[in-house]
């Protein structure tokens, strides 16, 4: 019999992943495009959100004399136009996959690959952004057209504004990997994620901005993950934070992607002992 | 050293059991019973580098979850096992790099695009090299005859197209060590024999340790000369196909084609069909010469043949044995 081999040094594997992430980012993005349909219909509804949003807070503003919480009619329509590329950004995994997943067996082809199965999750959606930001690109337009906001980032705060996003995407895959690993011990987790969307919707700064908010629900903010999935690189992007604070930004999203990865980690090498792989 | 050493293996699972209802359904809120099923119960074989081993037991038997154990899918409850000399459960990467599980129910390829556009993503997954990857997967299109479908997008395949571009797949990393459990299932004659002709091909061309279920006789008696045959969980028997025809199945057929119209040749043996002058006979495999003689001497026989009985017929009395011995062992997983 052919002898053991060694297993592959850390050097070996970030290789694979740079050949991997390219090409299942591709063909990630190659099946989105298949459905055009269904791509149009999903950024009709990405859109009618933030504008509700927008509508509201304009109207709002402009009968309290054009400025609440620092933010000015401009200020509002900056802040949901931006808005509409970070919620892309940081769409990730809903519960029914992982329920799925575990009730259909559909973990088996994913563990029994020589590489951590949250890869090809970062992957596939991230290819999916590819072609989301596309789509998005005439709907931001027409924002921008019909809104007039009050958005001139400078350089480092676009670059600061990549960074924001990608690391919020990040950190909201792991933390929903997190939720969704609890499907080993309970099949069904819908619940807890609506749980944690129903928080999210509030302490994020998805519904209203986080500065509109009462101290102490801000206070509450600053200890959960949320802001600094969404709230955050917003807020980055509309020139309302210090290079100072934006550098700690990033470094609170760090925090949150290691303690996440970490707890993700301990789950999946328990979780995995428990799959019966049902089904597959 | 040997190439799948088990060793006591066992696996059970605890399923929650209640009665049909509405009411049973209210009850088990606060009164949950759950139950211990065990699937496998300490098996323990060994298989050689190189062999292809028919792995058969009817549903529930606990072929699929010995299976996934040996993959690295599921943890044993007890028992060992070492797959290439590894411990599945731990599921090394350098061990997943070097076997296949593939199921024949399963999909593993991504549904929207070409199946060549997923062997190209496994090239990444397998950290393949180039020239090596596109001479296999150019060697198994031109083996498995798949030229004019993998340009096609999944969805669109029939089932024995699928399962050609899957069992490809699978193989692109050239794997040591092949868990296929049904790999022909549902397919048609001519598609389980192309599988089965590059199942064997693959097995001498690289050398490679098999482990194949399959409900299909045709498949175990074309591949395998060895056979592992499981029934609730326990293996009954291990060796050589031929052997568990002699151990579970002493007896000879003579089909005999009498020249005017049908006779009675009950004292002779069974009869297990009769028609159009065309009588089927079950005899003792140790009688069946001296039967044979009378028949030939006493009737006007237009054609007699001797058959070993078929080996669906065999692992029918195996099983049927099994059941008389243990009457209350009958547990599924």
């Amino acid at each position: 019999m052919s002898t053991m081999i060694k297993s592959p040094t850390r050097w070996q594997e970030i290789k694979v992943l740079l050949d991997f992430y390219p090409n299942r980012m591709k063909y990630s993005a190659i099946i989105k495009a298949q459905y055009r349909l269904s791509a149009f219909l999903w950024l009709i509804g990405l859109a009618i959100e933030p504008v509700i949003y927008l509508v509201v807070w304009t109207t709002v503003a402009e009968e309290r004399g054009g400025v609440i919480g620092g933010y000015t009619a401009g200020g509002f329509a900056a802040y949901y136009i931006v808005w509409t590329v970070v919620r892309v950004m940081g769409i990730g995994l809903n519960p029914w996959v992982f329920e799925w997943r575990v009730r259909q067996g559909q973990w088996s082809p994913l563990i029994l690959r020589p590489m951590h199965p949250i890869h090809d999750d970062f992957a596939l959606l991230l290819g999916d952004k590819v072609m989301d930001i596309l789509w998005l690109i005439p709907v931001v337009s027409i924002l921008i057209v019909a809104f007039k906001p009050d958005l001139h980032p400078t350089w480092w705060q676009g670059l600061a504004f990549v960074v924001a996003c990608l690391l919020g995407f990040i950190a909201r895959t792991v933390w929903m990997w997190v939720l969704g690993l609890i499907t080993f011990w309970t099949v069904r987790v819908a619940a807890i994620f609506d749980l944690y969307f129903a928080v999210e919707l509030l302490l994020s700064g998805r519904v209203v901005p986080l500065d509109l908010l009462p101290t102490w629900a801000r206070n509450l903010a600053n200890w959960l993950p949320y802001q600094w999935t969404f709230g955050f690189p917003i807020e980055v992007m509309i020139g309302r934070l210090t290079p100072t604070v934006t550098l700690q930004g990033v470094a609170i999203q760090l925090v949150w992607i290691v303690v996440g990865w970490t707890i993700m980690q301990w789950l999946w090498r328990h979780g995995v002992r428990r799959y019966s792989a049902v089904g597959a | 050293m040997t190439a799948i050493q088990v060793s006591g293996l066992s696996k059970s699972f605890f399923v929650p059991v209640r009665d049909a209802g509405l009411k049973a359904a209210l009850k088990s809120l606060v009164n949950r019973k759950t139950r211990e099923v065990q699937a496998v119960k300490n098996v323990s074989f060994a298989i050689e580098p190189g062999e292809i081993v028919g792995f058969l037991g009817p549903n529930g038997a606990g072929k699929t979850t010995t299976l996934k154990m040996l993959s690295g899918l599921l943890y044993p409850t007890n028992g060992t096992a070492s797959v290439l000399g590894y411990t599945p459960s731990q599921r090394e990467k350098s061990f997943l790099r070097r076997m296949t599980l593939i199921m024949g129910n399963r999909n593993q390829l991504l549904w929207d695009i070409p199946a060549l556009d997923s062997f190209e993503l496994n090239r990444a997954i397998y950290r393949l090299p180039e020239d090596e990857f596109s001479h296999t997967r150019d060697e198994f299109i031109e083996l498995l005859d798949m030229k004019e479908i993998v340009s096609k997008p999944v969805r669109n395949l029939s089932l024995g197209e699928r399962m050609k571009v899957e069992i490809a797949a699978a193989l692109l990393h050239k794997p040591k060590a092949l868990f296929l459990d049904e790999p022909t299932i549902g397919l048609d004659v001519t598609m389980q024999r192309r599988i089965r002709a590059f199942v064997q091909e693959y097995n001498q061309r690289y050398n490679a340790t098999v482990l194949l279920t399959s409900h299909y006789m045709a498949d175990v008696e074309a591949l395998c000369k060895r056979v592992i045959v499981i029934h609730h969980g326990r293996i009954l028997f291990d060796g050589a196909l031929s052997d568990l025809v002699d151990r579970f199945k002493a007896q000879k057929r003579l089909v005999v084609t009498v020249e005017r119209g049908m006779v009675d040749l009950s004292r002779f043996g069974e009869v297990v069909s009769q028609a159009d002058g065309r009588i089927t006979l079950q005899v003792s495999k140790k009688e069946a010469p001296a039967i044979t003689a009378r028949l030939l001497n006493e009737f006007p026989v237009a054609d007699l043949l001797v058959e070993d009985p078929s080996i669906e017929d065999v692992i029918e009395d195996v099983f049927a044995q099994s059941i008389e011995a243990e009457p209350d062992t009958a547990v599924a997983a």
